[in-house]
């Protein structure tokens, strides 16, 4: 039952990132080129309605659907790692034209050269994994 | 049904993405894509050569789950809910991108020099996917998060790392559209 709770909210996801053309390549060079709106309004109105949900949720000790509290967990306070590894990110994003989610959901419309991508998104995420303590953090 | 096979505007998409954030809250999970490339990883051995890899990864199989789902709703989009997906960005957009040699501007979901299977034969832009791919695999663990978990939940929560991954997000991407692309393309 709970997978198939995760199976539709999943799709729901992918569906959401192609309409939304989130998943455009098109879409994020024209966002960093700021030549529309349209993503910096996808972003915007998430994280608006995301941070009077998150307010809400906290302020009102909502439980989940299992009857559950429900904790943020904050992230670990630090600077190099979040502005190192951000930047990184972001060459890459603008360089593939998609993040981890839009990545996923391309494989799904058929788009043969985003398994491409993908892999070497893993052998990206393994490399860090190898020399992780080496880094400032 | 009219609108549905419309591209959806920001309007729609962002509240979109905020339901899916509150469906995972209130099913106990959190809203992150990119910690799946961690637990693929897992799963592939990659435990066997770093430390990082030996977690308790079936303690994601909800999230790879979510991926699946995201698999099929990429599926289900462009194959039943988009007759034409051609992403009509900015007129300025398409006459940047023709100077670049971006001939597909205006005319595709995803650019065809790069995307297409004939472009896979192309050392160039073969490169291009791999590095690319690279970075955001690399540089997502290392910032602990990625456009979900940072730019979307982490911002939700007002985190301050959060607000420091996503500056860096929007460094990287315009270091490397404004500086980097003139050179590549």
């Amino acid at each position: 039952m709970k997978t198939l709770v995760y199976l539709a909210i999943g799709i729901l996801f992918g569906i959401t990132m192609f309409k939304s053309e989130a998943a455009s390549w098109f879409r994020i060079y024209e966002m960093f080129q700021f030549q529309a709106f349209h993503m910096y309004g996808i972003i915007g109105s998430a994280l608006i309605l995301g941070v009077l949900m998150t307010y809400v949720i906290k302020r009102f000790k909502v439980k989940s659907f299992y009857k559950n509290p429900i904790h943020f967990e904050a992230k670990d306070k630090s600077f190099y790692r979040y502005i190192i590894g951000g930047i990184l990110f972001g060459l890459g994003w603008a360089l593939a034209g998609a993040c981890p989610g839009p990545m996923y959901t391309l494989v799904g419309s058929g788009y043969v050269s985003m398994i491409i991508v993908v892999l070497a998104a893993m052998a990206g995420t393994f490399v860090y994994g190898l020399i992780k303590d080496k880094l400032p953090h | 049904m009219e609108y549905i096979l419309q591209p959806w505007p920001w309007c729609v998409s962002g509240p979109m993405i905020a339901l899916i954030m509150f469906l995972l809250i209130m099913v106990d999970r959190r809203f992150g894509m990119s910690s799946n490339l961690r637990t693929m990883c897992s799963i592939a051995g990659a435990g066997k050569k770093a430390d990082f890899f030996n977690f308790d990864w079936k303690s994601q199989r909800w999230n790879l789950i979510v991926v699946l789902g995201a698999v099929i709703g990429g599926f289900i989009a462009s194959n039943f809910l988009t007759p034409n997906d051609a992403v009509l960005i900015s007129e300025s957009t398409i006459s940047d991108l023709n100077s670049l040699g971006f001939k597909s501007a205006g005319q595709a979901y995803l650019p065809t020099e790069l995307f297409s299977i004939s472009a896979l034969s192309n050392i160039k832009s073969l490169a291009i996917l791999i590095i690319g791919g690279f970075l955001v695999g690399f540089g997502a663990r290392y910032a602990g998060g990625c456009t979900s978990g940072h730019a979307i939940s982490g911002l939700s929560n007002l985190q301050l790392p959060s607000l420091i991954a996503v500056v860096g997000f929007f460094i990287g991407g315009l270091v490397m559209i404004h500086f980097l692309f003139p050179l590549i393309f």
